[in-house]
């Protein structure tokens, strides 16, 4: 079983997101960046199915130099091998820019992987586009927000999150996995795992190495505008008797707010 | 001209999907003329009149016995078809499971950008400006597409349904070639949760807790508040959900699920920046929490401060009072 696990750089979600206007982009100083939850989810997976089934999992991280420190997180949890694929561009929200960058490497670089696994969506560009377009781009099936995986010889069934219950999606390997939270408890890196990943070294793939031209690179998306939500307004807090308390916000959602 | 995908369950068109629908219409200057809707499936044309009573110009029904059950690959190879086809300006999914699962695909096929899960869209100098939330709601981007068409992902819940008019428009049936490669993933079963809980994005008041309920046993006064409202559903917190009191399918906040419901009851929840992002679009927020400066006041319009485990049955009891009257 050869996996690849992709993983994204991203501000831990206990972040206070400040704009810049002059840019339209993310203030990234006093930011504390961290693996995207949901592909932590996807390197835990990886690393179980490696202990049942055996094989190698390869992290790869598409971004800026300082990706590197996620893929050495992806090495100290047990990835075999971790790569960068260095792209120096800002955050495009273009998913489809990034899912061409990653399908070519998987073509020239990464090629024979039986799986890719990805976090549902990053935290931060809320997304969710990158590993669906991945699997179109190389043809590949897919299961998306997932929370059960079974591998079975070449064949493997998901489930799924839907509205109101699950879907089982019937997969024939290779194929492209997206994790949702629900689907593993993430290990804890280890002492010695991180010492060894220290040592080990984290190749770097360019992107003109990959043969990708400028229309394969330019952002489909043009962004327009870019702020942070008008704070909420406190309203009225009531105290005292619960009963009274209850009746009282009662009335105000009914006669004032118009919600029941 | 503007497709709207409809997405199907149990032989009918989902409510998202004809949000989208009259959106769109809303978009073509108020024209049903100026949309189409888009089914896909074995046999759907049948489906084609909830799409007409919103005065869609053309219902088009892509079948194939291959389409019976949901396939990422068969249903983007189907949509790209029809784009290919028909070349609406605009092609939108509703943000659902299925939607934010076929919409990147069919973006992919057709080399064209895609902007995920928008709460507003206007038309502006021609082109759609489409308006989503990233952080879960810490920001907001404003963003134009520079491909065609222009392909986007509408939140349920957030757009208003149109009003019926007298059906018009035609329905175009398709018949779609799907070869055996663009089946290797697929559907192979639904199971609806045996509650059939409603879903915290899809309802319209989300009754919520967090560390303040004590245990998950204690989540039982939040469904008996939710079961005496109308579409209520019970959310959590993430540190209700990561201390094992309730499924994560309940969580709301930066790694759970953005809400955006009438009305938000935080029970319990002391308001951490990453619950917050989740819910603050919501239209109304209550919170009863016994610490006065627990943050989430901040964000509520309304609240209480008292011990949830006096005021919320009270609360339950007086909203079956007076939606009985």
């Amino acid at each position: 079983m050869n996996i690849l696990v992709f993983v994204k750089r991203v501000p831990d979600t206990e972040s206070r997101i400040r704009i810049r206007h002059e840019t339209r982009s993310v203030l990234e100083e006093g930011l504390n960046f961290v693996i995207s939850p949901y592909d932590e989810f996807a390197v835990e997976e990886a690393l179980r199915l490696k202990e049942r089934l055996g094989g190698t999992v390869r992290a790869v991280s598409v971004g800026r130099d300082e990706a590197v420190t996620v893929l050495r997180k992806c090495l100290a949890m047990g990835a075999d091998e971790a790569f960068l694929v260095k792209d120096d561009a800002p955050e495009t929200y273009d998913g489809l820019r990034t899912a061409r960058i990653i399908a070519r490497a998987v073509e020239r670089r990464f090629a024979g992987a039986d799986l890719l696994l990805f976090g549902k969506q990053s935290v931060g560009a809320d997304n969710a586009q990158v590993p669906a377009m991945v699997a179109e781009l190389l043809g590949l099936p897919q299961a998306t927000v997932v929370t059960k995986l079974e591998v079975e010889g070449p064949a493997a069934t998901a489930l799924r999150e839907v509205e109101g219950g699950m879907e089982k999606v019937a997969l024939t390997l290779p194929a492209v996995v997206t994790a949702q939270k629900g689907l593993n408890e993430p290990r804890y890196e280890t002492l010695k795992g991180i010492m060894a990943a220290k040592k080990k070294d984290i190749p770097v793939v360019k992107l003109d190495e990959l043969g990708l031209g400028p229309d394969d690179l330019a952002s489909r998306v043009e962004v327009v505008g870019l702020d942070v939500p008008a704070p909420r307004q406190a309203g009225k807090v009531l105290q005292g008797d619960p009963a009274e308390t209850a009746r009282e916000l009662v009335r105000l959602l009914r006669d004032e707010a118009k919600v029941i | 001209m503007i497709a709207v995908f409809m997405e199907t369950r149990d032989g009918k068109i989902k409510k998202s999907s004809l949000e989208v629908l009259s959106e769109a219409k809303r978009l073509a200057g108020g024209q049903g003329t100026g949309t189409a809707a888009v089914l896909a499936g074995a046999a759907v044309a049948d489906l084609a009149p909830g799409a007409l009573a919103l005065g869609a110009a053309a219902v088009y029904a892509l079948e194939s016995p291959a389409l019976a059950d949901y396939s990422s690959q068969a249903y983007a190879l189907a949509l790209a078809g029809f784009a290919a086809d028909v070349k609406p300006a605009a092609l939108l999914f509703a943000a659902t499971a299925l939607g934010r699962d076929l919409a990147p695909r069919v973006a992919a096929r057709l080399g064209a950008g895609l902007a995920s899960d928008c709460t507003k869209v206007e038309v502006k100098d021609g082109r759609l400006v489409f308006t989503r939330p990233i952080y879960a709601g810490k920001a907001f981007l404003s963003l134009a597409l520079k491909s065609s068409p222009q392909l986007a992902t509408l939140r349920p819940n957030v757009f208003p349904l149109g009003e019926s008019v007298p059906p018009a428009g035609e329905v175009v049936r398709v018949a779609v070639d799907v070869p055996e490669s663009a089946l290797r993933g697929r559907v192979a079963e639904v199971l609806k949760e045996e509650s059939a809980e409603l879903d915290v994005t899809e309802a319209e008041i989300v009754v919520s807790g967090g560390r303040g309920l004590k245990g998950p046993e204690n989540f039982a006064l939040l469904r008996e508040l939710a079961g005496a409202l109308p579409r209520a559903a019970v959310g959590a917190s993430r540190s209700a959900v990561d201390s094992g009191w309730i499924g994560h399918q309940h969580q709301v906040g930066q790694t759970g699920k953005t809400v955006s419901p009438n009305l938000y009851v935080a029970v319990g929840i002391s308001g951490a920046i990453q619950h917050l992002a989740g819910m603050s679009s919501s239209k109304f927020i209550v919170a009863v929490n016994k610490d006065p400066e627990a943050p989430i006041f901040k964000a509520a319009d309304y609240g209480i401060v008292g011990d949830l485990f006096e005021v919320v049955p009270k609360l339950t009891e007086e909203v079956k009072k007076v939606l009985a009257d």
